[in-house]
């Protein structure tokens, strides 16, 4: 690791104006990816500062009758909330098809969200990559991509974004709470929160510079069957070829969002019109703009069955 | 207090840096108080190791995905490859030899021997660390992906346990009797 100077923040305000005041500061929260990163000399923050004090962990009923998640609320406890498991199945679901319960007593919330990709060249430091170093180029593109993106991608990057928790929240609807250097608070939609990766792909959300979460809230419970469907190479401990989360009502409408085929989660609204007609009309519309490589192009078909059988699931 | 080796590491893990401020911090490691002035850099995994001479803990990967240094913080487990000593102020850690002795053995560790839960051993200590956390999850009530219905109370399966340990990876291929001997130690505290 390369050096770096270390704080213990006291309050979400001090730690965003700290972030803004000091060069090359990171925030740490769990520190399951960022010192993997760090150890690798991928991440060289210059100053670290740990947020776990902030009292961020809580999980409140919301006025709205929706949940206000504390960025700080551990994957396993949120995972296991009662009334997550009861009411939002899907983020339930999805969380536990992520990781290992080692990782997941660490993990947290905020830190999920902002995981970077596992591409295989953005952690081979010998190779070039846009995402590690801005304008060295991008090795995947003829490189090894039986994982990475199939829609949504540019010429500068075809990585995936990692998470499960991600999809559910996306397709949730759920909202990111932060605080900026100056104290102001914002409101950002989770489909506003990831971005594509264009000609910057090293840019991955919304947040600016110094912004730090605070929470991340869920609207009201939708009802519905819940389902996250995670295809991947191994039964357990291994991030997603494909998944699907879907939220499924009685007569056939509903939402998805695909997790494993995107620099984000992948949610297109018009196609969730399709739902009652079919898995295959749906994910026409979902993938409609998709540019798979020659070593990922299997993902096309694998988000049909994959969607036919969250569909079926649903119906029985 | 730091003792004279700590000084000497934390003195040359500064040479090398040129100006990384130490820093102090203070938790308990299987019952007892620990003062250790250290690098920030320095991972709560080389704390117990290199300046506690915790050797139980072991390193495998060093990058989170083998399990070896499986340790609990506060009653849970944790890899301590990936969280820095630093960041662990006032918190309680127990490491394998917390667990039990030679001549005191936990349960899991007296089950590990019986159903020859290991051949080479170097994951065995982060198995059984994990192992024991894994009972206490289901007995939170905590579901896993094995869990078929979210609103159930987990059960001790085969299937609970496997998805359980998936972090927790023995290259020697002692799975089969790691499961014996955690199933082994459910029925006898279920």
């Amino acid at each position: 690791m390369r050096p770096f100077t270390f704080e213990r923040a006291r309050s979400p305000a001090e730690a965003a104006a700290s972030a803004a005041r000091n060069p090359g500061a990171k925030f740490i929260a769990g520190g399951t990816n960022l010192l993997d990163l760090m150890k690798l000399q991928i991440e060289t923050p210059l100053h670290l500062i740990d947020i776990n004090a902030l009292g961020l962990d809580r999980i409140e009923t919301a006025p709205d009758g929706g949940l206000r998640i504390g960025a700080l609320v551990r994957n396993t406890d949120l995972a296991a909330d009662a009334r997550v498991r009861r009411d939002y199945g899907v983020l339930s679901r999805a969380l536990l098809a992520g990781a290992t319960g080692t990782l997941r007593n660490k993990a947290t919330t905020a830190g999920n969200l902002l995981q970077r990709t596992r591409c295989p060249y953005f952690y081979d430091t010998n190779m070039p990559c846009n995402k590690r170093v801005p304008g060295s180029g991008c090795s995947a593109l003829d490189g090894v991509s039986r994982g990475l993106a199939v829609v949504g991608s540019s010429d500068a990057c075809i990585a995936t974004h990692p998470s499960d928790m991600a999809v559910a929240m996306r397709v949730l609807d759920a909202t990111v709470e932060t605080v900026r250097p100056d104290g102001g608070t914002r409101t950002i939609p989770i489909a506003e929160f990831h971005r594509l990766p264009g000609d910057t792909p090293h840019i991955e959300t919304a947040l600016e510079p110094g912004e730090l979460i605070t929470a991340v809230a869920v609207p009201p419970p939708a009802g519905g069957t819940h389902i996250y469907r995670k295809v991947r190479d191994r039964a357990s401990y291994a991030f997603a070829l494909v998944s699907v989360a879907a939220v499924i009502q009685r007569d056939g409408t509903g939402r998805v969002a695909l997790g494993g085929v995107a620099h984000k989660p992948w949610r297109v609204e018009a196609a969730e019109a399709e739902l009652p007609r079919g898995a295959r009309r749906v994910s026409e519309r979902l993938l409609a703009d998709a540019r798979p490589t020659r070593d990922n192009a299997f993902k096309l078909t694998l988000v049909e069955r994959t969607l036919g059988s969250v569909l079926t699931e649903a119906r029985s | 207090m730091p003792n004279d080796q700590d000084q000497r590491a934390g003195e040359r893990a500064a040479a090398d840096t040129g100006s990384t401020p130490l820093m102090p911090v203070g938790f308990t490691v299987n019952g007892k108080a620990a003062s250790l002035t250290l690098d920030p850099r320095v991972t709560l995994l080389d704390a117990l190791r290199e300046h506690l001479r915790l050797t139980g803990s072991k390193k495998g990967c060093d990058h989170g995905q083998c399990g070896a240094c499986t340790v609990l913080v506060n009653g849970r487990r944790v890899l301590a490859c990936l969280t820095l000593a630093v960041m662990h102020e006032g918190d309680e850690v127990t490491t394998i030899e917390g667990l039990g002795t030679p001549d005191s053995l936990h349960p899991m560790q007296a089950a590990f021997i019986k159903h020859d839960g290991y051949q080479c051993g170097y994951c065995t200590p982060g198995q059984i660390v994990s192992a024991v956390a894994t009972l206490e999850e289901i007995r939170a009530g905590i579901p896993s992906h094995a869990t078929a219905d979210l609103l159930a109370a987990p059960r001790v399966t085969e299937a609970e346990i496997r998805e359980r340990m998936s972090g927790n990876i023995c290259r020697c291929g002692a799975y089969s009797n790691i499961v014996e001997a955690i199933t082994e130690v459910a029925g006898g505290q279920g």
